[in-house]
């Protein structure tokens, strides 16, 4: 059984505040008309989609090798090159590299992998403090929680929360929920971490083969203050992040800001080559699940994700639900197909947390097939037994009487005469139904009926 | 030209009225249009739970029943788009192939079969057009506004052809409503909020009635306006364009 509330009952629990339902909706649906207004602008856009999924798909059916490359590259860069099999061994790996330099704080700009791995926790447990530098990131580590989003971390708080927050946290004065002036208190007490801290692990959102470069992107020059004040810059990736040559970042630049907030590029795109003088690079390649994921005919194109979040933005579901009744650190249609794959127990509930109504799918700027695999992982999580048994029986009851005509045609006739003669058997609060809802009146007479008596048939 | 009527399980017990509409109007164009009377359901509602292996004996059963017919047309879009994307027959899966191909949504048959350009309808009425996803983003109905490209919508191109018919404009054009099948029960709680949010719309510019290509989100639509007692109504598109002139 799972341990933990279901998207069902942590969305319903969401659901019980209106207000911030609204709020939450139209927040997001912003977000959405803001990508679609910068995505008209572009004439060449599902030229340029098709562009970015052709050059994923190539990468990764040659992935081996350009992962190579890039370990050779990087190499002879002056990059210190990493691998790790799964969260633990690069949990492992980033906690040595601190060790070594004897540090016990650093600053992390935003990586969506150290969330996968769970890497805040097992430093903390390892008596290593660790200070999110991406603004939102912050809030939401203040505040004690995951992020909600993955491009918009505290996207769930509204300002005077936020207020409220830093008063309690970084001593601003009470009631002020002025965003420019909170931005401007949490950016003090930023840089005093920047100032103090030794060692910085930034994300990666390109990796390109053919230099041994990456590139990080931000809008708040959060990763660029943290590696260049640092003498040790640890950069962590998934595997999935290579792209074959630079200038494939033409594509993909165009696309990833556009996609996740309707700006045309981020503010920082910065490319890190080869270590300063004196100062140490390194970079940690995660696997975690990834090469099995390859070998899957089905779900392989979700690793062509650059993690832009265009889903969550307008996923009607996600909009009305928060990004916390998903449970896991990537949220959304897209965190729905790549969690079960993780832990198929714990995320059995996801893929049916979507109404397959396919708009995250047009959305996805590198056109991973989201609505697709949300369909195809309900059929694996059903045949490996992840489904109640009441749920089963009454889908297989279903499926008994939809498969012959004269047992459907009596159903139906003794339902509708039921549901007519007592209509308080079906229309009560224990039906999910009928809660905020009314049951169609049924007919005396189905269609079929209507048909045999007024056409003439064979 | 032999069409086969294909009545969805839930329109046949429910909402027979759709069934005639439908019937009718094809066959005011001077087609030839039989229902096969052993037919039940696509099999969707067990496919979408996660259950698609327990459908090999609806899949069968429509093939049984369909396979002798030119077009194959359907007033939903949903169950039309399950039928060419998963019916399968491990026997003949040629004879499934055949059928995938030759099923039609209402809309798109009057639009691109028969190249529908008049009718002889009247519908004096303030109408909002509810997209269904299924018809929207499985058939291309009508332009997905994530898009970039150019617009048309096969079920405002009908609609313009009736009389009185005033088509309203909606903030969000192509929202989900949140009925989604077992989604409605299983997660009936942002099923319901989708649901209302897509009334509000719809009340807010001015709406009399919500119509639409599938009778399946216009049953939670329904739904919700009833438990609401709104003045605002659902009306199945083939309703609207068999009403009389």
């Amino acid at each position: 059984m799972q341990q933990h509330q279901t998207h069902a009952e942590l969305a319903e629990q969401f659901n019980r505040d209106i207000n911030r339902v609204n709020w939450h909706d139209q927040t997001l649906w912003m977000v959405r008309e803001k990508r679609d207004k910068a995505a008209q602008q572009v004439p060449d856009w599902e030229q340029l989609r098709e562009t970015a999924s052709q050059i994923k798909n190539h990468t990764l059916a040659h992935l081996h090798a350009y992962l190579l490359e890039f370990e050779q590259q990087a190499l002879a860069n002056g990059i210190q090159v990493h691998w790790a099999a799964d969260a633990e061994e690069h949990n492992r790996i980033v906690h040595r590299i601190i060790q070594e330099h004897g540090v016990d704080r650093i600053v992390k700009s935003k990586s969506m992998l150290t969330e996968e791995c769970g890497l805040n926790e097992y430093l903390l447990q390892q008596g290593i403090e660790v200070v999110d530098t991406d603004l939102g990131e912050r809030i939401v580590q203040l505040a004690g929680e995951p992020p909600s989003h993955i491009v918009l971390p505290c996207i769930h708080w509204k300002k005077e929360e936020i207020g409220e927050l830093f008063h309690q946290h970084l001593g601003t004065p009470k009631g002020n929920a002025d965003p420019d002036f909170l931005t401007r208190a949490a950016r003090a007490h930023l840089r005093e971490h920047f100032m103090m801290r030794r060692v910085a692990i930034t994300g990666v959102n390109f990796a390109v083969a053919e230099t041994g470069e990456f590139v990080v992107c931000t809008n708040e020059g959060n990763a660029d203050l943290g590696a260049q004040l640092a003498d040790v810059h640890i950069a962590c990736m998934g595997i999935e992040k290579i792209i074959p040559k630079r200038n494939h970042l033409g594509v993909f630049l165009r696309l990833l800001a556009r996609s996740a907030t309707g700006q045309p590029i981020t503010t920082y795109s910065s490319h890190f080559k080869k270590p300063g003088p004196g100062k140490a690079l390194h970079i940690v390649l995660v696997d975690n699940g990834r090469s099995t994921r390859l070998g899957s005919d089905d779900f392989r194109n979700a690793l062509k994700c650059i993690r832009c979040g265009a889903c969550f933005n307008t996923c009607p579901v996600y909009r009305r639900s928060g990004g916390h009744s998903y449970h896991t650190a990537i949220a959304g249609p897209i965190g729905s197909i790549l969690a079960p794959a993780l832990d198929m127990e714990k995320h059995a509930d996801l893929p049916f947390a979507s109404t397959l109504c396919g708009s995250c799918t047009n959305v996805c700027p590198v056109k991973i097939d989201i609505h697709q695999q949300l369909y195809t992982w309900r059929q694996v999580l059903i045949k490996n037994g992840h489904a109640s048994s009441t749920k089963k029986a009454g889908i297989q009851l279903t499926g008994m009487v939809l498969s012959k005509p004269w047992l459907f045609r009596v159903s139906g006739k003794v339902a509708r005469w039921i549901m007519r003669t007592f209509p308080g058997l079906m229309n009560n609060r224990f039906n999910p139904w009928t809660k905020q809802r009314e049951l169609p009146m049924p007919p005396k007479q189905s269609f079929r009926d209507w048909y045999v008596n007024n056409r003439s048939h064979d | 030209m032999h069409i086969g009527l294909f009545i969805p399980c839930y329109i046949d017990q429910f909402y027979p009225q759709v069934g005639i509409a439908t019937l009718e109007l094809l066959e005011k164009q001077g087609l030839r249009v039989s229902y096969p009377l052993e037919q039940t359901c696509c099999g969707q509602p067990m496919a979408n739970s996660g259950f698609e292996h327990l459908t090999a004996d609806c899949s069968k059963n429509f093939i049984r029943n369909f396979e002798r017919f030119d077009y194959i047309v359907c007033p939903s879009g949903s169950c039309a788009l399950h039928i060419k994307e998963h019916v399968h027959d491990d026997q003949s899966e040629e004879k499934a192939v055949s059928i995938r191909k030759r099923v039609y949504e209402l809309t798109e048959f009057l639009t691109d079969v028969i190249q529908l350009k008049s009718l002889s309808a009247k519908f004096p009425h303030r109408v909002g057009l509810h997209q269904s996803c299924h018809g929207l983003r499985g058939l291309h109905l009508a332009q997905m506004s994530e898009l970039v490209a150019p617009k048309y919508s096969k079920p405002e191109q009908l609609l313009k052809l009736v009389d009185g018919l005033e088509l309203i404009q909606l903030d969000r054009q192509d929202e989900c409503c949140g009925f989604g099948g077992t989604f409605s029960v299983f997660e009936e709680a942002v099923s319901v909020k989708m649901g209302q949010d897509r009334m509000a719309d719809h009340l807010k510019n001015g709406a009399e009635y919500i119509t639409g290509a599938d009778m399946s989100c216009l049953m939670h639509l329904e739904g919700l306006l009833k438990r609401d007692n709104s003045s605002m109504n659902v009306i199945h598109i083939a309703e609207i364009l068999n009403s009389k002139a």
